[in-house]
């Protein structure tokens, strides 16, 4: 049993750091597949936020909340991955600047 | 103490170089599986932190099965090729730029951040704390979750199903 003994500010670097590499990569790509990847390193990012400051103030609700941003976070997947293989029967593509035509 | 902080900056370091790659990667493929070491990087710091049941429940959620969507939906697509369309080389430089000034902002707004307090020493990590936690005080989320969920599985067999 290791009991925290590192400062709560390096979880909020680390934190920041992941989250701006998600961001990074939302504005980065043009791959849907991978967007939709580097928005789970930004939610991973907010998880660890959360369980870093849910140990740190001895408090369990931190951790009761990562679950259901787990649970959010499997069935966006799973409708996001469902609209893509279907944008991809249509235009036999995943780059999202086909997208743009969704103004209809 | 040393222990906890080299494992600390090792885990760190695995975390982002992989969350790099995931960005940089050509192949999609390679993308995803850079995500799964971040993911398990990640894990390994809920296991520092002392969340036990969170670190499993991560591994088997975010590697065991989101993960496994992701490489299902690249490879039945095929899309494990790198002639993905770039962006302009403007793009790329405004976006590498707004994502640095927004850590360096986030950055910025959180050094102050001091431990107030520091309280340790009990189990909330266990499951038994985690369970009475759950089922006491946040069981109509709990119950709405299993909603969203359903919900979730009957609008992609409905997407995915098709106009055919």
């Amino acid at each position: 049993m290791i009991i925290m003994k590192i400062p709560i500010e390096y979880y909020i670097w680390l934190s920041t750091v992941l989250f701006s590499i998600g961001v990074l990569g939302v504005l980065f790509r043009r791959n849907a597949i991978i967007i939709f990847a580097c928005i789970e390193l930004m939610l991973n990012a907010v998880n660890l936020l959360m369980v870093a400051f849910s140990t740190q103030l001895n408090d369990a609700t931190g951790q009761v909340f990562v679950f259901f941003i787990m649970a959010v976070a499997a069935a966006e997947v799973a409708v996001g991955l469902a609209i893509l293989v279907m944008m991809y029967r249509n235009t036999k593509s995943v780059d999202i600047n086909i997208l743009n035509r969704l103004k209809g | 103490m040393t222990v906890t902080l080299y494992a600390f900056y090792f885990l760190s370091l695995v975390a982002v170089l992989s969350a790099v790659m995931v960005v940089l990667s050509k192949n999609p493929v390679y993308s995803i599986l850079y995500l799964i070491v971040t993911f398990f990087a990640i894990a390994g710091h809920y296991l520092l932190l002392n969340a036990q049941f969170l670190a499993v429940v991560h591994v088997i959620v975010y590697a065991g099965a989101i993960m496994v969507l992701f490489l299902y939906v690249l490879m039945m697509l095929n899309l494990n090729k790198e002639d993905e369309p770039h962006k302009s080389v403007r793009i790329k430089i405004a976006a590498v730029f707004s994502a640095g000034l927004m850590m360096t902002v986030l950055i910025g707004t959180l050094r102050g951040a001091t431990e107030a307090t520091r309280l340790s020493g009990a189990d909330i990590g266990l499951v038994r704390n985690l369970g009475k936690v759950l089922f006491n005080d946040f069981l109509f989320p709990f119950e709405v979750t299993s909603i969203l969920l359903l919900a979730a599985m009957v609008g992609v067999v409905m997407i995915g199903k098709g106009e055919k």
